[in-house]
């Protein structure tokens, strides 16, 4: 691998990883929380590319990057205080039933309102073109923006949950929401502003990622497969394993796909004979590269048998 | 008690078959005078590849639109009925069970080999297993060769020039560029692609020897929404050239990735004149990329029938119209109504072998003993537009495909191993 591959490779693995944290970590808080699995998350991810897209249209996407998470967020702590909350008292399969079909009515609902086909969610002049050169590989401001974003949005977490009262009773709540409720907090708004904010940076992740990729219904479902991977690798509920994770998977991918090294080579290398009428030849000859996008759930399957609760979670199962 | 009820059934069983046989008669009746023949549409309308799969719906229903107005089939109308087989070949069967539930017996696609393959052997079975009530494929642009080699089917024709002719046309046309040293291919992880990279090489090693491969990738169909790591790949392979297959969104966000990265190895392609790759290329594209084709609407026929369907279609959809085999394919249908005068599949596919037509290029003739449409293959650049080689733009960028070389028909035939199983001919 050439340095110009790596250094290139990698920083595609970053922006890609930081990108995932931001709707990961979201997803996580959620469910650290109120022990809720948010199978709706990535559809705030879709919703928050679509409201960027539409009002973008409307009046430009720098006013878009602020009002459409704001909108997601919104829509979320709806979600919260007039679904979520009745479902609560049956237990959690209820909610996690819930959020499973909300998901399915929110794909409904986009292709219903803006069609089935991706609409054309094109970069703002100011994001197009080239930030800097890596020996003669340009990258795009595009993908600096979504580094940038995501740092600051990062920093901004960190802030609100450990230097602001709210973020105090936040963290007090995760561990003792009854403790706090007795200090005379009211815990079930907590809950309500907790589930939008994530809603929200799921949606500030949309409209970055609707503009860098593509804006497309089922956008939510390749986002959410690999969002619940991370979480899972990560830790439930671990801010800190999300990023881990992120990060993590965003470089395996990556680098995964510059990997073209098979099975089949590496015997070579050492000698055994390997053609296409050996045994098994199909397994043998797959390279990483082929591989590349199964990575991450191969990822999910070891660390679940060999480390249940995710690189830094705290909970057991 | 009994006795009424069993009268009444009588009753009833005769008006059936009265109401019945007055049906027949009607039908009949509607024959002579003119008769709507219904073609099912099953290609992608959602997902990726349903921008795609939106302009070639609408392609076919302006070409049924002039085939109406022009009479093309006398006494016989077209109308198109869209499916929605969201590029799977599972939902593609559905979709044809649907469309036989509707009575419909012909079908046409062309997204996806994977697709085809699929519905051409659905179709045989069912064929075999429902004489009278047969449905034809009509395949307009799948293009895997064993469509019409090991897998051939009586009940299939295909009317795009197929995979390894139009590797044919361009690496003859590539074999002339000395420039070309080093040569990159990457295409889609499905039948397609495995045929494209196998006839890439292949031929590549017949007539340039010296031109070196420097990579070979294969990535999943319709599901990646970032390219820039490939594109990475690419540059570190040290590509002077690129060779794929990609289609749709897979074509047009490794292109938009090219350009971001500041790659600038040429484009060999099978389908850059497609929706969403002249927006994504723009002026970046220019001079390097090219497509092999069967056709492009600025050849040196100023004033040609293509071009009028360009215009109407334009004004009509505010989009462009490059999906000719949707001309050859209702044309070849209407000749085979008036050549039988009857719209029975069987006898129409009898008709259709071995059956020349005139389309907007001239005359093609459907291969009897495959069913694969013989036709001229263009190969165009990306250029500016010029009012002289390039009049017409691509998605309103200002810049269109200028051709370069157009290859006869015998440049790129190839021969067949199919061994074509027909049923009895009609009377």
């Amino acid at each position: 691998m050439t340095p110009e591959l790596a250094l290139i490779s990698a920083l595609n693995g970053i922006s890609y990883g930081l990108l995932l944290f931001m709707l990961a970590s979201g997803l996580t808080l959620i469910f650290s929380m109120m022990g809720v699995l948010n199978f709706a998350h990535a559809s705030f991810y879709m919703l928050g590319a679509y409201f960027g897209y539409q009002i973008a249209k409307w009046i430009g996407f720098w006013p878009a990057l602020v009002v459409a998470p704001l909108l997601a967020g919104a829509l979320g702590a709806l979600v919260e205080r007039f679904g979520l909350r009745r479902v609560h008292k049956w237990g959690h399969v209820p909610e996690l039933l819930f959020t499973f079909g909300l998901s399915f009515i929110i794909v409904e609902l986009v292709q219903v309102i803006w069609g089935r086909p991706p609409v054309p969610n094109d970069l703002p002049p100011e994001l197009q073109g080239h930030l800097f050169t890596i020996y003669t590989t340009t990258f795009p401001i595009s993908r600096g923006f979504i580094m940038l974003v995501a740092v600051l949005m990062m920093v901004a977490l960190w802030l609100v949950l450990t230097r602001t009262r709210i973020g105090l009773v936040i963290q007090a709540a995760l561990t003792h929401p009854d403790q706090v409720e007795a200090l005379g907090h009211n815990v079930r708004r907590v809950f309500m502003l907790v589930f939008g904010g994530g809603c929200a940076l799921a949606g500030l992740a949309g409209v970055i990622g609707g503009v860098v990729f593509v804006t497309e219904p089922s956008m939510a479902a390749v986002a959410g497969a690999i969002i619940f991977v991370v979480i899972v690798v990560g830790g439930m509920g671990s801010l800190a394993g999300a990023f881990v994770a992120s990060i993590l998977i965003g470089v395996i991918q990556t680098f995964g796909l510059a990997l073209d090294y098979s099975l089949a080579g590496i015997l070579r290398g050492i000698g055994v004979e390997v053609t296409p009428s050996t045994f098994g030849y199909a397994v043998w000859k797959l390279t990483i590269a082929q591989v590349a996008p199964v990575l991450p759930f191969l990822l999910l399957v070891l660390i679940l048998i060999v480390r249940p609760r995710g690189l830094m979670g705290t909970r057991e199962g | 008690m009994l006795r009424l009820s069993m009268k009444m059934a009588m009753v009833a069983c005769a008006s059936l078959i009265a109401s019945l046989a007055a049906g027949l008669v009607a039908s009949d009746a509607a024959l002579a005078q003119t008769q709507t023949v219904k073609i099912a549409f099953i290609d992608p309308q959602s997902g990726l590849m349903a921008p795609v799969g939106a302009n070639i719906l609408h392609s076919y229903q302006l070409i049924a639109d002039i085939a109406n107005r022009e009479n093309w089939a006398k006494g016989v109308k077209f109308e198109i009925v869209a499916f929605d087989n969201k590029l799977s070949p599972q939902e593609s069967l559905n979709a044809m069970k649907a469309a036989i539930d509707q009575d419909i017996r012909y079908l046409v696609q062309g997204n996806g080999s994977s697709v085809a393959l699929a519905l051409s052997d659905a179709v045989t079975k069912f064929n075999d297993r429902n004489p009278g009530k047969e449905v034809l494929f009509l395949n307009y642009a799948a293009v895997d060769p064993d469509l019409t080699n090991s897998k051939c089917s009586f009940w299939h024709f295909r009317f795009d020039a197929n995979s390894d002719m139009k590797m044919e046309a361009l690496t003859s046309y590539m074999a002339e560029q000395k420039d070309i040293k080093k040569v990159y291919l990457i295409n889609q992880d499905y039948a397609f692609g495995h045929a494209v990279r196998k006839a890439a090489r292949e031929y590549l090693s017949r007539k340039r020897p010296d031109i070196q491969i420097v990579g070979d990738e294969l990535h999943p169909l319709a599901k990646i929404t970032d390219f820039s790591q490939y594109v990475a790949k690419i540059k570190a392979a040290g590509a002077d050239t690129v060779i794929t297959g990609n289609w749709g969104s897979d074509l047009a966000l490794l292109i938009k990735a090219a350009k971001d990265a500041g790659l600038t190895a040429n484009f060999y392609t099978y389908y850059a004149a497609t929706t969403g790759v002249a927006t994504a290329m723009g002026a970046s594209g220019l001079d390097h990329v090219r497509f092999v084709g069967y056709w492009n609407v600025n050849n040196d026929k100023v004033g040609s029938l293509g071009e009028k369907i360009v215009v109407e279609f334009k004004k009509k959809y505010n989009d462009d119209w490059y999906t000719m085999a949707s001309y050859t394919v209702i044309k070849s249908l209407a000749e085979a109504f008036n050549k039988t005068k009857s719209t029975d599949p069987v006898k129409v596919a009898f008709a259709l072998e071995g059956m020349k037509v005139q389309n907007v290029n001239g005359e093609v003739e459907m291969r009897n003993t495959d069913h694969q449409l013989q036709q001229v293959l263009h190969i165009a650049s990306w250029q500016k537009v010029d009012g002289k080689k390039v009049r017409f733009d691509s998605e309103n960028t200002g810049l269109g495909w200028r051709t370069e070389k157009v290859l006869d028909s015998f440049v790129a035939s190839q021969p067949t191993s199919c061994n074509m199983q027909r049923p009895a001919r009609p009377d």
